[in-house]
């Protein structure tokens, strides 16, 4: 998942590193408005935590093994705000020290790996976790939940970025196929991992999960404003999913005249409608340009549907931090 | 081994910069100029060869960019465009092209990558880091995630251990859970050495600020010696942009 350098042109590069940039400074803003001193060492440790985690090597089935990516485990565990920053300090940490990601990269890795799985997986958590029990288990449920949904929206954001961006003519439809297929795998094993570890941290030291403060005694008064929440949430995300798909079905018209046009020269495939600012690269040889644009559209509505959500969600929160630990502490 | 060559003790802002600047060449080289990488790959080999690093250095990490040459090899067959026979296989010429760019870029940036890490101390990268204007929150948390790393991977290891102890056997499903609850322990207790170190800041008169002992600016000629390779690189993409 940690593109090398020049995977994408140099138009994806700036631009998602300027949006890359944008995010995370507001996220460090506002992680030091709310915890102040604290921020850097408890972000630092926690940044140490997920790099170490992600070398863990889980079994999944069938002899294969994976790894966390952990974007929307570190949204659960410390809040969606530090979560990014902690994300970001690894996948910079990553591509530095490690030459794992490449430099130039760093815009759309961090966009990928950081900010849309830790928003999207804070986002997801939050409405999972209306939706299940106000159990441990359920919250653990939820958090994996998360994960797989975190993942998922990571691949949909690459391919999104492919589409502007692709430094080689495989179209669109194929990559988007191809990553959003083998992640919606990878996110299996990362649901998987990420309920495990939250179910054990919350075993242990429930206060320190931030994403289930909630399960500690807060009256059922806010049961019937989750149900309409969740209400909210659905009925908007279908009507932009309608909208985005309906949309892209009109503006998607004029490529089928230019297909035929394009046949009747001997061009192969389609050719990029003008409006779309896309690489051509991406779009040359799509099989059927209205249904691309039409699952483009609806996958970049839902990231930016849930990368919203989690940044509104989070902003309600806020990362205060735990109340301290136990006065004794054993160190074993 | 450190110090043992003039690439060592150039300023980490001029290596650090010089590495993103070279990489951020190559990448927007075009793929059908060969020789250009051909170029840039020998301007990297006269630079590590200055720095006293061995090639089987760099070549053996550079496996940190192997699952995307996996992904290289799958666009000749996937990508649409003329096709060309080759063993066999009908593949797209366009494609075979993009995957050797893509592979070509890969393995040049991460080589710089490994280069710069190879002859600069990473609380050095860090701090030059800080001298380029990255905002310093960020600088000290990465500096903090550096510093626990080693820390938090031996508590890893102590726990793995423990577990063997107790009759763990590393594979299978099963082993999953055990594994999954070693991570949940590893989370509290950064999240508790966390606190210490807090608290031992705070002792020592943390005011939320990490000091930033007063450098002076890299001299000129740092900046000099290590912009030659990144100015040499972007002389080979304007020439190759020319020539196509």
């Amino acid at each position: 998942m940690h593109a090398p350098d020049g995977f994408l042109n140099a138009g994806a590069a700036v631009a998602t590193g300027a949006v890359s940039a944008g995010a995370v400074g507001a996220c460090l803003r506002y992680t030091r408005s709310r915890l102040g001193d604290r921020q850097i060492p408890w972000a630092g440790m926690t940044a140490a935590f997920i790099f170490a985690a992600q070398m863990i090597n889980f079994p999944v089935a069938a002899g294969t093994s994976g790894h966390l990516l952990g974007g929307a485990l570190a949204a659960v565990l410390v809040g969606a705000p530090l979560g990014a920053v902690v994300m970001t300090t690894v996948v910079v940490i990553q591509s530095l020290v490690f030459a794992d990601g490449g430099l130039t990269a760093l815009g759309y890795n961090t966009l990928n790996l950081a900010v849309v799985p830790v928003f999207g997986g804070y986002a997801a958590f939050c409405l999972f976790r209306r939706m299940l029990p106000r159990t441990r288990p359920g919250a653990a449920a939820a958090a994996g939940l998360a994960g797989l949904v975190s993942v998922v929206l990571s691949a949909m954001a690459f391919s999104l970025e492919w589409l502007f961006g692709a430094s080689a003519p495989v179209p669109f439809d194929r990559v988007f196929g191809a990553v959003v297929g083998v992640h919606v795998l990878i996110g299996a094993g990362e649901a998987a991992i990420t309920a495990l570890v939250t179910g054990a941290v919350l075993a242990a030291r429930p206060d320190l999960v931030f994403g289930a403060r909630y399960l500690d005694g807060r009256p059922e008064a806010g049961r019937a404003r989750a149900g309409r929440a969740r209400t909210a949430v659905i009925a908007g995300l279908l009507v932009s999913l309608f909208i985005a798909g309906a949309v892209s079905q009109f503006a998607s018209d004029a490529p089928d005249g230019l297909e035929r046009a394009a046949a009747r020269l001997g061009v192969e495939g389609g050719e990029a409608p003008g409006w779309l600012p896309a690489a051509d690269y991406a779009v040359r040889g799509i099989n059927n340009p209205a249904l691309s644009l039409a699952v483009a559209g609806m996958a970049g509505v839902l990231i930016a549907a849930a990368v919203t959500a989690g940044a509104v969600l989070a902003a309600r929160g806020g990362p205060r931090p735990p109340p301290p630990g136990p006065g004794g502490r054993a160190d074993p | 081994m450190h110090g043992h060559s003039p690439l060592h003790r150039l300023a980490p802002q001029c290596k650090a910069a010089a590495a993103a600047g070279f990489a951020a060449a190559v990448a927007v080289t075009p793929g059908e100029a060969a020789w250009a990488f051909g170029a840039c790959a020998l301007a990297l080999a006269v630079a590590a060869r200055w720095g006293r690093i061995r090639f089987r250095f760099i070549l053996a990490r550079l496996v940190a960019v192997l699952p995307f040459v996996l992904f290289a090899f799958l666009i000749p067959f996937v990508a649409s465009g003329e096709r060309v026979e080759i063993l066999g296989a009908a593949m797209s010429r366009p494609g075979l092209w993009a995957a050797w760019g893509i592979l070509a870029k890969a393995v040049l940036g991460a080589s710089a990558g490994i280069l710069l890490t190879a002859v600069t101390e990473v609380p050095e990268i860090i701090r030059g880091l800080r001298r380029l204007r990255v905002p310093a929150a960020l600088v000290a948390i990465a500096g903090f995630m550096v510093r626990y790393l080693e820390l938090i991977a031996e508590d890893l290891g102590r726990m793995r251990l423990a577990m063997s102890a107790r009759g763990w056997r590393g594979w299978g499903v099963r082993s999953a859970r055990p594994l999954a609850a070693a991570a949940g322990t590893m989370f509290v207790r950064s999240y508790e050495r966390g606190e210490r170190v807090h608290a031992a800041m705070l002792a020592r008169g943390y005011t939320g600020e990490m000091p930033d002992p007063a450098r002076r600016p890299a001299p000129l000629s740092h900046w000099l010696a290590a912009g030659a390779l990144p100015l040499w690189a972007a002389a080979v993409a304007v020439a190759a942009r020319m020539t196509l």
